[in-house]
């Protein structure tokens, strides 16, 4: 016997003790599959025999078997099952799951049972017992039908359970391997004229089939470039309310039955069908009409309709999961699976319960809320436009009640309109307003569905443990605590959210030199690329100031639709950390308002058909942003130590004068060089600060054009971003370009003279060099190598390591440090960076974003020197 | 950094008995932290000058600590080698252990004896002003010379900092003046290079003993010693004076301390605290939110009323979250009391489910601590989210500033404080917020009424249509 079991459902086995069930698990399914009553006895009890164990056996049981079941996964139960109440439970379980509860009864003979039993010395019960058990199970044997099982089967002898042949069936929703691509089209409603308009628009041909019904027709689907075929799917609601609802029926019945068509039912579908089964029920809401239709229509096509009806699955899962298409739209836990709660949610949706000022019912707003990966089209509440909300998509654009009939193109995700030819209904709902139920406040603005969902972000989005997937690298974790510390820093200091498309990645040093006298210097950073493979590198001057994101766009209204900003600013610029650059935002307002006009001036806009970009930058002066550092920490200790070492050493050469001792000559000698270093520090920091009283004082240097509207830049190499980017500095004084030079790594002249600007670079004060590998993306052997490595300047690094940090000493015991942990951290945070990026021009909705962004500010607060 | 000693007693070479330290030798000496070392750069006999020179190991602070510790110590750039601090403290106990005790074996009738003696610092860390050092110095006898320094003279804008040069001149026993070296040196600093744990008590009271318990500033001085640790605070004070009663918010935080300082005379979280309790109880709340709740000092008013049968108190930080566990002593509550409360971590700008359902939240004031941008975001996920029946709001009140004796004008209460709003600006937040989220709102005073310019603190209570 053949025993067809849906691929997703609890098989539960029913027999008394001795009946073979754990045999005929072990023989059919996986050990993990099986959940035995036995071993679960085992498990709280340490004896599988302990009835006194029974009570928690079955609490862990039915918990074992919610997890697998909330995982999609195949669950047989091995217990007796034999009463009413103990199948109760298993068949709750399977309904909150959305499982299909079936049954396997091994009724077989009381003595066959028996015998067995008395083979196993742990069954110690006498004979009553099965004979006990056989009668309970005898005695609800015919009603498991009722009980809720979709299917039961009885194996009555031995003979019958060794012939069992276990068949697993995919779910009838279950079409993952049909790639498409689709044309989804939204509720029909009988208006048959606007279907063929809107299937001859999508590239569809029509040829007339036999009979002359309107409506039986041949269809030829249009063909992609690659040959495959393009197929419709039906959204439901093909009935009620519009003019011709027997045409409607006939030509999607006929794409149906060649192929050309998948169809899901609709709430109007459904009643009808109910209609045609003899059903009673209420003649409203356009079945009037549908059944006016159908009067002159023959028997045999009603019997045909019906059937086609009732044969309709709830919903699809298309193209490897990542496309869901119901009538009313589907929960993530919902797809894939199959139960009548399943079924009334893609008829009806979820209602609240209670109904608006129009007497319909409030509808529970399921799409704010959906997290899945899947992108579910739906149809059923007409509205003016389809708008994306958290990567689900209502096409029924209310054609029936004058407005459209829409197509989403798949994968493309374009919709296709056709203009309704008539208003054939009225809505008791106003249909241009949009009514969702329970509409998030300041719906009256120009902002879109998911702009205003974005507003506000949710907890669950970023808090705890996650691991996130990013192009460039799998599964980056970010672990609890650092999520925690990201969500206060997020909280109390970061800029809105919806500005905050990027974080630039930490980025390393080169490995430590062991010149004397130096801790950086190129070579290390040439070699390091050069042994990963690269050929070429670009050396691009490091600007001291501090890194800056700058978000510019072309208008208040750019910003508005783009980043769903309406408060009337066009940009923003933001630290590293994701804080306002300026707290006078007169001065972020000028100076982005003067790269607005370089951008157009350069000509960026209409050469990147733009109307925003994001810009990787360094702010100058230093003490622009880090005012307060300096003046606490680096003037500080200047100060400190310029005073404490003067009067050092005007005590020690008053010491000196009166004694000769080479101790106090040698401290001397020592205070003395330690002066110099201190010169040398202030030196170094005083270079980078220079007073800001207008935006004139402020320099601005752009290094990376990172994204502009449908492009992340990333695919450019760095040559691509200095020269666009030279140009759009060239509009404007405050703009400064950075210098750079191409480096090929296998000639040493190359990098000599790399190092010979290097070199003048630093002495002049500079803070060094950033070595790149050419491309943006750069891989290597071992995968994706560091974006850039950073090559720092001796005088420089005083401010890093302190003022002395060059006596010999110091400089030993420094050159040991590890950089491991924040090359590893640059990596992630390069890959999440980009991600954001992606996901933004991509529009995805907000969360997404930010769930990277949120997760490089995680990342930084792990423990890593912050002097690498 | 340098610490010079001068006494123009004669004969002045006495000091170096005094010191136990021979004048016409380099003395060095290795310690933990570095090294030190005693030179007299003058040995007249009209005219001694002791220097103790110390080299703090710049490498050593950082290296070897707990990951890269924020605050000054884990930084390279670091005053801590130039500026006389808590080094030197220690230095002064190993260098000078015996004249510090007041024992000298070739001196014995000087140890006791009031010298003319001058101390001079040309770089200590000092918070606080010309006038505090007179509090700490001039009762001791000190007359006090003091400079601060500018912070660049390159940068004459970015004014002076932290770092001051001082000198003193008493006439007193050496052992005398190296004691209050001893303590005074961090009290200034209000910094200690090392965990400061309950032995600190112990070295406070043997150096300070004979002198503090007398001292004006006898407060200030214990809990700046002692890091503001509140319990050892406490301790030291109750030991130094068993018959005052001591502080009993002496363990606020610095910050904090800080906003406490300008408001002291009314103590405002009581007032605060009762008005928003009374307001909590008057709508019948069972399940109330302390939105913000810092370290829980609302929340251990809530747990005494009865009423209250669910009290969540959520923050922001975790360390403050961890602080209101300590203080509230969760780990040792009874279970049944265990049960009203819990703590979350959460965030006033994201929709947070958790807060769904409850009678009544409390928001003391925190809104002033979100940036205004970001307020869009916070109503939403209180007023439309989480959707208690009863929001109450308290937030300063910034007409009232002005009576603030302590607060230059135009300043905040707060570093941190984004905003502060007067009645008027409140009302004209809180007004539209009502109406967008069908919301009833009114208005009241907190603390002491001003006729000018109201109560130092303000309070909205939101009520659900």
């Amino acid at each position: 016997m053949q025993l067809d079991v849906p691929d997703f459902s609890l098989v539960v086995l029913i027999g008394a003790s001795g009946s073979g069930k754990s045999t005929f698990a072990a023989t059919h399914f996986l050990p993990t599959e099986v959940v035995s009553s036995d071993v679960c006895r085992g498990l709280v009890s340490n004896d599988s025999n302990d009835q006194s164990a029974t009570a928690d056996a079955f609490a862990l049981l039915h918990y074992t078997v919610g997890l697998r079941l909330k995982n999609r996964l195949l669950t047989v139960i091995d217990a007796t099952n034999v009463a009413k109440e103990d199948r109760r439970k298993l068949i709750q379980l399977a309904r909150q799951y959305h499982a299909l509860p079936v049954a396997v009864v091994l009724d077989l003979p009381e003595r066959l049972c028996s015998d067995r039993n008395a083979l196993r010395p742990e069954r110690s019960f006498g004979r009553r017992v099965v004979r006990h058990q056989r009668s309970t199970l005898r005695r609800n044997l015919r009603g498991l039908a009722r009980e809720g099982f979709r299917r039961v089967w009885k194996l009555k002898s031995e003979q019958e359970v060794e012939a069992v042949e276990v068949v697993r069936q995919p779910l009838w929703n279950d079409k993952r391997h049909d790639h498409g691509p689709f044309d989804i089209i939204g509720d029909v409603h009988g208006c048959f004229d606007e279907l063929v308009d809107l299937l001859q628009k999508l590239g569809y041909k029509f040829e007339k089939g036999a009979g002359q019904a309107e409506g039986n027709w041949q269809v030829q689907a249009p063909q992609t470039e690659e040959g495959a075929q393009r197929k419709v799917i039906f959204l439901g609601d093909l009935v009620d309310r519009g003019p011709k609802t027997p045409a409607v029926l006939r030509l999607v019945m006929a794409m149906v039955r060649e192929g050309a068509a998948l169809c899901v039912p609709g709430n109007h579908d459904d009643k009808l069908r109910r209609k045609l089964e003899g059903r009673k029920v209420k003649i409203a809401h356009g079945l009037e009409q549908s059944l006016a239709q159908l009067e002159s229509e023959s028997e045999e096509f009603l019997d045909q309709v019906r059937d086609f009806l009732r044969g309709l699955v709830s919903h699809y899962q298309l193209d490897r999961g990542r496309l869901v298409v119901a009538h009313a739209g589907l929960k993530e836990d919902m797809q894939g699976r199959g139960s009548g709660q399943v079924r009334q949610f893609c008829l009806y949706g979820e209602t609240s319960g209670e109904t608006d000022e129009f007497g319909l019912p409030v509808r529970y707003p399921w799409a704010m809320d959906y997290r899945g990966r899947a992108t579910v089209v739906y149809g059923h509440t007409p509205v003016p436009e389809p708008e994306w909300l958290n990567r689900t998509i209502c096409v029924d654009t209310g054609c029936v009640f004058g407005g459209m009939l829409t197509a989403l193109r798949y994968p493309e995700k374009e919709t296709v309109s056709v203009p309704a030819r008539q208003t054939y209904a009225q809505s008791v709902r106003p249909f241009d307003s949009e009514t969702e139920g329970s509409d998030p406040p300041g719906s009256d603005s120009s902002l879109s569905a998911q702009q205003l969902q974005d507003h506000q972000l949710d907890l669950e989005d970023v808090r705890g443990k996650r691991f996130i997937q990013t192009r460039l690298r799998r599964n980056i974790r970010v672990h609890e605590e650092n999520s925690a510390a990201a969500l206060e820093s997020m909280s109390r200091f970061a800029t809105d959210p919806r500005w905050l498309i990027y974080l630039p990645p930490t980025m390393s040093p080169s490995e430590t030199s062991s010149r004397s006298g130096m801790l950086e210097h190129p070579d290390e950073a040439f070699a390091t690329y050069r042994n990963a493979g690269v050929s070429e590198v670009i050396c691009q001057e490091k600007h001291m100031g501090s890194r800056a994101v700058v978000i510019l766009c072309r208008d208040p209204q750019s910003a508005e639709r783009r980043f769903g900003v309406d408060t009337g600013e066009i940009g923003v610029v933001i630290t590293r950390t994701g804080r306002r650059f300026f707290d006078d935002l007169e001065l972020e307002h000028a100076l982005l308002s003067r790269l607005q006009m370089a951008a157009e001036g350069a000509g960026l806009w209409a050469e990147l058909s733009t109307d925003w970009l994001c810009l990787d930058a360094e702010l100058m002066p230093w003490s622009a942003k880090a005012q307060a550092l300096l003046r606490d920490q680096y003037a500080a200790v200047g100060s400190a130590a310029t005073a404490s070492l003067e009067a050092s050493l005007e005590s020690l050469s008053l010491t000196r004068a009166r004694l000769h001792d080479e101790g106090i000559h040698a401290l001397w000698k020592r205070q003395q060089s330690r002066q110099e270093s201190v010169a040398r520090y202030c030196q170094a920091y005083r270079q980078y600060c220079w007073p800001v009283q207008s935006l004139e004082d402020l320099k601005l240097a752009p290094f990376h054009l990172l994204a502009s509207e449908g492009a992340v830049h990333a695919d450019q190499d760095h040559f691509w971003h200095m020269e666009i980017l030279a140009r759009f500095c060239a509009q404007d004084s405050i703009l400064l370009a950075t210098q750079h030079r191409s480096v090929s790594l296998a000639d040493l002249e190359s990098c000599k003279q790399a190092e010979d600007w290097w070199q003048q670079m630093t002495a002049a004060g500079g803070e060094g060099m950033v070595v790149k590998p050419k491309d943006f993306v750069a891989k290597g052997k071992r995968g994706l190598l560091q974006p850039a490595v950073k090559c720092r300047g001796s005088e420089y690094l005083r401010i890093i390591y302190g003022p002395e940090y060059l006596m010999p000493e110091h400089l030993e015991r420094l050159r040991k440090r590890g950089l491991g942990r924040k090359r590893s951290l640059a990596l992630r945070e390069f890959a999440l960076g980009l991600e954001a990026l992606e996901r933004f021009v991509r529009r995805e909705p907000l969360r997404r974003v930010h769930e990277c962004v949120f997760a490089v500010l995680a990342l930084e607060s792990e423990p890593v020197d912050p002097r690498l | 950094m340098l610490l010079q000693l001068e006494t123009s007693y004669r004969p002045a070479t006495d000091l170096g008995y005094l010191l136990h330290k021979n004048p016409d030798r380099l003395h060095s000496k290795k310690l933990a932290f570095g090294s030190a070392h005693v030179f007299y750069p003058v040995a007249e006999p009209d005219l001694c000058r002791a220097a103790v020179l110390l080299e703090v190991d710049p490498i050593g602070l950082v290296r070897g600590k707990r990951p890269f510790q924020s605050g000054t110590l884990g930084q390279y750039v670091n005053d801590r080698p130039y500026v006389a601090s808590s080094f030197m403290s220690v230095a002064l106990a190993q260098l000078f252990s015996s004249a510090m005790a007041g024992r000298s074996r070739e001196r014995p009738e000087l140890v006791n004896q009031a010298l003319p003696l001058k101390a001079s610092l040309p770089a200590i860390s000092f918070r606080g002003g010309q006038e505090l050092l007179q509090r700490l110095f001039a009762p001791l006898g000190y007359q006090v010379e003091a400079e601060r320094l500018v912070l660049d003279p390159k940068f004459p804008a970015w004014g002076e900092g932290r770092c001051w040069s001082l000198q003193l001149a008493h006439t007193l026993p050496v052992a005398k003046l190296l004691q209050h070296l001893y303590i005074l040196l961090p009290v200034l600093d209000n910094e200690k290079h090392y965990w400061v744990g309950p032995a600190e008590t112990e070295k406070l009271l043997a150096k300070a003993s004979a002198w503090l318990p007398d001292h004006p500033e006898k407060d200030l001085i214990v809990r700046r010693y002692l890091k503001y640790q509140g319990g050892l605070t406490r301790i030291a004070l109750a030991r130094l004076a068993p018959e005052e009663n001591p502080d009993p918010d002496g363990n606020e935080r610095q910050k904090d301390a800080e906003e406490a300082e300008v408001e002291r005379p009314l103590s405002m979280n009581q007032h605060r605290h009762a008005e928003v309790l009374s307001a909590l109880k008057a709508c019948g709340a069972q399940s109330v939110l302390d939105l913000g709740c810092g370290e829980g000092r609302l929340l251990r008013e809530l747990l005494r009323e009865k009423q209250f049968q669910r009290i969540v108190g959520l923050d922001v930080s975790l360390q403050a979250l961890e602080r209101a566990a300590n203080r509230l002593h969760l780990e040792r509550m009874g279970e049944r009391q265990r049960q009203r409360i819990e703590l979350w971590h959460g965030s006033l700008t994201y929709r947070d489910k958790r807060l769904k359902g409850f009678d009544a939240a409390a928001m003391v004031d925190v809104i002033e601590h979100l940036d205004p941008p970001r307020l869009a975001a916070f109503q939403r996920v209180l007023f439309e989210c989480a959707q208690p029946k009863t929001v109450v709001i308290t937030t300063p009140n910034r007409e009232y500033n002005v009576r603030w004796k302590s607060l230059p004008a135009g300043h905040v209460r707060h570093r941190d404080h984004r905003f502060e709003w007067t009645r008027s600006e409140f009302e004209a937040w809180a007004a539209p917020v009502a109406e967008e989220f069908g919301y009833q709102v009114r208005f009241g005073p907190v603390g002491p009424l001003d006729e000018e310019v109201g109560a130092p603190t303000q309070m909205a209570v939101f009520d659900r249509n």
